[in-house]
């Protein structure tokens, strides 16, 4: 039976409000609630529901980060994956560096589906995915709402600017998840319990032979420039006179 | 020199406006050629549209049965032979660009940059992070090809005076057989453009219903508008998911921006920071969204759309 390989990247949490550092040198993130990233924990959703209705043998969570990366993999036990690596890496991967990384997961597990988020809500990238796919000379289908899998393919509905597109891709193949996939479960208190048992691997960054040097450089971090502040309007004859001040409605 | 090869976008026979945006973002680099290439299984109309935009040098057409639809695994590898010749490889940041530009880039050996907001130089660039909250300044290595997206709300789409030649070319690339597209289920609102129109009224999770969700079609048709939705109201389904607006939605920069019964989450502000005035009607006069608001309107939505829709004659 076929292994579904799913990537959880840590992540400030969804709720934190970022803020840039004031020397510009970064955000902020000492003492600030990390989680995994949304999209990801919408891929190992999706990943134990294939398990559970009979479509794949075993799912396996794989994170790239620092050892603190653990509590979010010990999270993705607790939802119900079978198995947990981690690649311990101090440094911040780039998403070509992060695909390449995935790249060594797949050749050493095999896995028939790849489910990764469809972006991090830190940089905001929207790559390894794709990345992945390219490296691995497989398809790929990205910012899944829907997918159906069927022997050896897999019909994804994917949102796009238009609407929604179906595609159809031969497995193995790597997927990428949007928000409306699915809901992720609650994490109950005895799988918690029961996450602790299961096996965690950790495999530092430099065994695993890939190229993770850097090209971009970060040369600053501002804050968005801020927009003036705005008027408060009692009524909508008010509301209009103003549109209408602005040329904004005839 | 700087050669930037941009990759047009298309649907239904016509350009998208977010390829002239990304013409506008090339050219902005100095010393810069630009070229479109377009991919398609017929490209004569759609080449001709792209030989208009002022600022183009050359429109690359490549026609295939196989370029009927837009499949990132199709197309990238087409893209990768014809970059050989290109410094730069720029894609809109809408999903189609989303989609191929990285696996374009995975195909170079080069990493990719999402979103440019900025020119600064021929490899530094502005782009957000975050959600918007933090603005970074990136530079790309001088001695690799730069394969990024053009995050479209940041830039004017480039005029329409241009005539340059047209130029028919066969790549050589391997397409892969293993994805097929089925089909594309578009809502023909018969509205305008989300992403490019000059006025856009959205509703939240404040409207309670598909049903009440209507009062927005009719302000909107009263404006001749496109409809938008935060995550809110997508989520608990009201509206439909194209019509999202905000992180991992569309990024709009309409002229006029109204947003009915909408909080403000970081995530949707991030989709409207580029609209010149945003107006905010909420009854919660605490709602974040009213921090961002040019205009502000704290009331019951349900009595003031109608009154607003009736005044607006």
């Amino acid at each position: 039976m076929s292994k579904i390989l799913v990537g959880l990247k840590r992540v400030v949490d969804y709720n934190v409000r970022v803020r840039v550092k004031p020397d510009g040198s970064g955000v902020v993130t000492e003492g600030v609630k990390m989680s995994i990233n949304p999209f990801d924990e919408i891929a190992l959703e999706e990943a134990l529901r294939i398990k559970e209705k009979g479509g794949a043998s075993e799912v396996i969570v794989a994170s790239i980060g620092p050892a603190e990366t653990q509590q979010q993999l010990r999270t993705g036990l607790a939802m119900g994956a079978d198995r947990a690596i981690l690649v311990q890496s101090e440094q911040a991967l780039e998403p070509l560096s992060a695909a390449r990384v995935f790249l060594k997961l797949i050749e050493k597990e095999s896995p028939q589906i790849v489910l990764l988020g469809k972006q991090g809500i830190d940089d905001d990238n929207n790559q390894t995915g794709q990345m992945l796919a390219a490296l691995w000379n497989r398809p790929q289908a990205t910012f899944a709402s829907k997918i159906e899998l069927d022997g050896t393919l897999a019909r994804v509905t994917r949102e796009v600017d238009a609407g929604l597109e179906t595609i159809e891709v031969d497995l193995p193949a790597v997927l990428t998840t949007d928000l409306r996939l699915n809901e992720p479960r609650y994490v109950k208190l005895p799988e918690i319990m029961k996450a602790k048992k299961k096996p965690l691997e950790t495999l530092a960054l430099g065994d695993l032979g890939v190229d993770v040097a850097a090209q971009f450089k970060t040369l600053n971090y501002a804050p968005p420039p801020s927009r003036q502040k705005g008027i408060m309007v009692k009524d909508v004859p008010e509301l209009l006179a103003t549109l209408k001040q602005k040329g904004l409605v005839q | 020199m700087t050669h930037i090869l941009v990759i047009a976008e298309h649907a239904g026979g016509k350009l998208n406006p977010a390829t002239a945006k990304c013409v506008t973002c090339a050219s902005q680099i100095s010393d810069a050629t630009v070229d479109v290439a377009v991919f398609a299984a017929q490209a004569d109309a759609l080449a001709a549209e792209a030989a208009q935009i002022a600022g183009v040098n050359r429109v690359l057409k490549i026609e295939d049965a196989a370029n009927a639809e837009p499949l990132a695994a199709l197309l990238a590898p087409q893209v990768v032979s014809l970059a050989q010749k290109y410094s730069h490889v720029f894609g809109p940041s809408t999903t189609f660009g989303k989609d191929l530009m990285p696996r374009v880039a995975a195909l170079l050996g080069v990493g990719q940059l999402s979103d440019i907001m900025a020119v600064e130089a021929s490899h530094r660039f502005r782009r957000p992070i975050y959600a918007g909250n933090a603005i970074i300044t990136v530079e790309a290595p001088a001695d690799r090809k730069v394969v990024a997206t053009v995050r479209t709300a940041s830039f004017q789409a480039a005029g329409g005076a241009g005539s340059a030649p047209i130029e028919a070319v066969d790549v050589t690339a391997e397409l892969p057989s293993h994805t097929r597209f089925i089909s594309r289920s578009a809502a023909a609102t018969g509205r305008p453009d989300l992403q490019t129109a000059a006025r856009v009224v959205s509703g939240g999770r404040a409207l309670g219903s598909a049903e009440n969700f209507k009062v927005i079609y009719s302000l909107a048709d009263k404006l001749g508008a496109p409809v938008g939705a935060s995550r809110a109201a997508v989520d608990a389904g009201y509206a439909a998911n194209d019509l999202q607006v905000g992180q991992t939605g569309k990024i709009i920069s309409p002229e006029l921006y109204i947003a009915v019964g909408i909080s403000g989450a970081i995530q949707h502000l991030t989709g409207i920071k580029d609209a010149r005035t945003i107006v905010a009607i909420n009854k919660d006069a605490e709602a974040p969204i009213f921090e961002v608001a040019d205009i502000g309107l704290v009331g019951d939505l349900f009595a003031i759309l109608p009154e607003l829709e009736k005044a607006l004659g």
